[in-house]
């Protein structure tokens, strides 16, 4: 018997090391943990995973008030008062009014999903440790059905961060690792071409040196990212930019650089910002 | 010798547990890793859980393989561990070969994978009769990227690319409000809000009448000092100083957060601005102040030892109390205080930072430094 193993999928161009990684979070069944700078993919390595395997992509996004239990399932105490004012269903039948989270579905599911929880440092501090067992044992319990549910198959679990929030010890202990850097400019190219193959030669040479050269300004709170350079190529082409105009100057640049402040310190530096 | 790894990553700050401990000898005893380069790569997506620790990492693993000779392709370590586990019986027992004879099969293995690998892609341990895991799970294995390729692990280990991100050494604005946030303690004890769920469920106990429930919402609690010298030998370090500021000043949520300054050590006051001479006596802020705010203390705690230790020298105001004194009384009203010092731990052997360093739990200003801070501070709750 052999697991399944992901090798890249059509428009996610991974390195070497993040295909390992993500193989052996797979064998060893245990969640891989990936966390690189904003627009890095992190979330579409997902999507890649998913689509490469031909399994389902569950989703769970993180927000700052999300609670781990959220994630589980739901037991919908509104319904079932509703109910029981107004006669519509059989309200001593506790297990209609309990609905499944992302994570109980992906539990339940009757095939291997890829299970996805998006940004997890978006949370409150606490609430990776609110899910150390249910990540440990892919089994957690309806303390109002007094049931546990187990994981038929163990999802594919890819979780991100973003490194806003310290992760607490214990979660990370029982996850695999991966850092995203950023992508030097071979693989750059490489993930322009997969998204954009139209795209005229020189233009994203001219384009991807002045983004590096944007990125090693000293200073800037927010770098531009792989998805800004995208869309940033993709309005220079249709606007029809040739690629001198950009040597000097940088038309667009509110596509790559969006904070007020950002922009200020680019218009000191010169860098073609009228 | 994965003894000798676990020993240089412990060497190195890498706090291995013995849960990815264990996972990482299952993993190779699995086929995840089967020559350095992929054992450089599994073992630190199991063992290591920042980027920030991946320079020790590389340190570490550098300085455990470094050397091992023996066809490129295996490392020392897996053949100790082959020969070790085939001692050790038990899980291989079934498989009736010689330690050489399964070396000899390794290796051919290997050879063949290599070969394979040029044309394309070939898998290690598929088929399940890889003698190197047990119990039938061995059958499970992996691709292995690139391998045979032309820079080893030592090579990759040995350049030291993940250096910029050590978090003893990084000092932006990002990683201090990051450290910081930890501190946050969220509590019911903010006004009062309808709880729904609690409604509906005492509603439901009571028969469908409306019974309300009321609970406190959840408030960060924590309230933050900063204290900072902005004595002379504290101008080389004012930039760092003033991205610990910047980050303060951008924490969200905190119930209160005041910074003040001082010069050297507090004289019966704390400065707001120095410019436009600000500022407040120590008593009338101790007064305000709570045994739960936190207090972060920045300094370089080094000066003449008449500065911190006589109630006359720079301290002429405030009555016969030396700095030392108005520090002990601001420990004392709050005591979960820790002291940040921006200089080199080496010169930290000094009179007035050594009695500095008895009073307060004393870290350096760098990421790690402030983690591990705010951590003491958070226990000293």
């Amino acid at each position: 018997m052999d697991f399944d193993r992901f090798r890249g999928a059509s428009r996610y161009i991974a390195d070497d090391g993040l295909l390992a990684d993500v193989n052996a979070a797979i064998a060893l069944e245990r969640p891989l943990l990936v966390r690189g700078e904003p627009g890095t993919g992190k979330t579409m390595l997902a999507h890649a995973v998913a689509e490469a395997l031909g399994k389902p992509l569950m989703s769970w996004h993180i927000k700052s008030t999300t609670q781990a239990r959220e994630g589980l399932y739901h037991y919908d105490v509104v319904e079932r008062l509703n109910d029981s004012r107004f006669g519509s269903g059989d309200i001593t039948d506790v297990r209609r009014y309990i609905k499944m989270g992302v994570l109980g579905r992906a539990f339940t599911a009757e095939a291997q999903v890829v299970l996805l929880i998006d940004e997890i440092d978006k949370a409150d501090v606490e609430f990776p440790n609110d899910l150390l067992r249910e990540l440990d044992e892919m089994a957690f319990t309806i303390s109002e059905l007094d049931e546990t549910v187990s994981a038929v198959h163990r999802p594919i679990t890819l979780i991100t961060s973003n490194a806003e929030k310290e992760l607490p010890d214990a979660f990370l202990r029982r996850c695999l690792f991966h850092y995203i850097a950023f992508p030097d400019r071979e693989r750059l190219r490489r993930i322009v071409d997969a998204h954009l193959p139209e795209l005229d030669q020189k233009l994203v040479d001219a384009a991807v040196e002045r983004f590096y050269g944007l990125r090693r300004v000293e200073g800037l709170r927010k770098k531009p990212s792989t998805s800004e350079l995208l869309d940033w190529l993709m309005v220079l082409a249709r606007a029809g930019v040739r690629p001198a105009d950009i040597a000097r100057r940088l038309p667009f640049h509110g596509v790559l650089v969006k904070q007020e402040r950002d922009i200020d310190l680019l218009r000191s530096r010169n860098v073609g910002i009228a | 010798m994965f003894e000798l790894l676990l020993f240089n990553l412990r060497a190195r700050g890498i706090k291995v547990g013995l849960m990815e401990w264990l996972r990482f000898l299952d993993g190779v005893e699995r086929g995840l890793a089967v020559d350095l380069e992929s054992l450089y790569r599994f073992g630190r997506a199991v063992l290591v859980h920042s980027e920030g620790q991946f320079d020790a990492w590389d340190v570490a693993f550098k300085a455990t393989f470094e050397g091992v000779e023996l066809p490129p392709e295996i490392s020392d370590a897996l053949r100790a561990w082959l020969s070790e586990a085939h001692d050790n019986v038990g899980p291989l027992e079934h498989i009736d070969m010689t330690d050489e004879e399964l070396r000899r099969e390794l290796m051919k293995r290997l050879a063949e994978q290599k070969e394979r690998h040029d044309g394309g892609s070939r898998w290690v341990g598929t088929g399940g009769t890889s003698p190197f895991g047990h119990s039938g799970r061995a059958d499970k294995g992996i691709r292995v990227e690139g391998s045979g390729g032309n820079r080893s692990a030592i090579a990759v280990a040995a350049e030291r690319r993940w250096s910029d991100y050590r978090t003893d050494t990084r000092l932006q604005v990002r990683d201090f409000k990051v450290a910081m946030r930890a501190l946050r303690n969220l509590v019911r004890e903010g006004e009062l809000e309808l709880d729904l769920d609690g409604t509906i469920e005492r509603t439901a106990n009571n028969g469908g009448d409306i019974e309300l429930d009321w609970r406190r919402r959840r408030d960060n609690r924590m309230r933050l000092l900063l204290l900072m010298d902005s004595g002379g030998s504290m101008s080389p370090h004012a930039r760092l100083v003033s991205r610990l500021f910047t980050a303060a000043s951008e924490l969200k949520g905190f119930r209160s957060i005041d910074m003040f300054y001082f010069h050297n050590a507090p004289y019966g006051w704390l400065y707001k601005s120095y410019e436009r001479w600000e500022r407040t006596r120590i008593e009338t802020l101790l007064s305000e102040w709570t045994p739960k705010h936190r207090v972060i203390f920045v300094g370089d705690a080094s000066m003449a030892p008449y500065e911190l230790f006589s109630p006359f020298g720079l301290a002429r105001r405030d009555g016969g109390h030396s700095g030392l004194d108005w520090l002990q009384q601001i420990r004392l009203r709050c005591p979960a205080s820790i002291w940040l010092n921006p200089d080199p731990q080496r010169w930290w052997d000094h009179p007035t930072v050594r009695a500095i360093g008895n009073m307060f739990p004393m870290f350096p200003l760098t990421v790690s430094g402030l983690r591990d801070g705010v951590r003491r501070l958070r226990v000293a709750a």
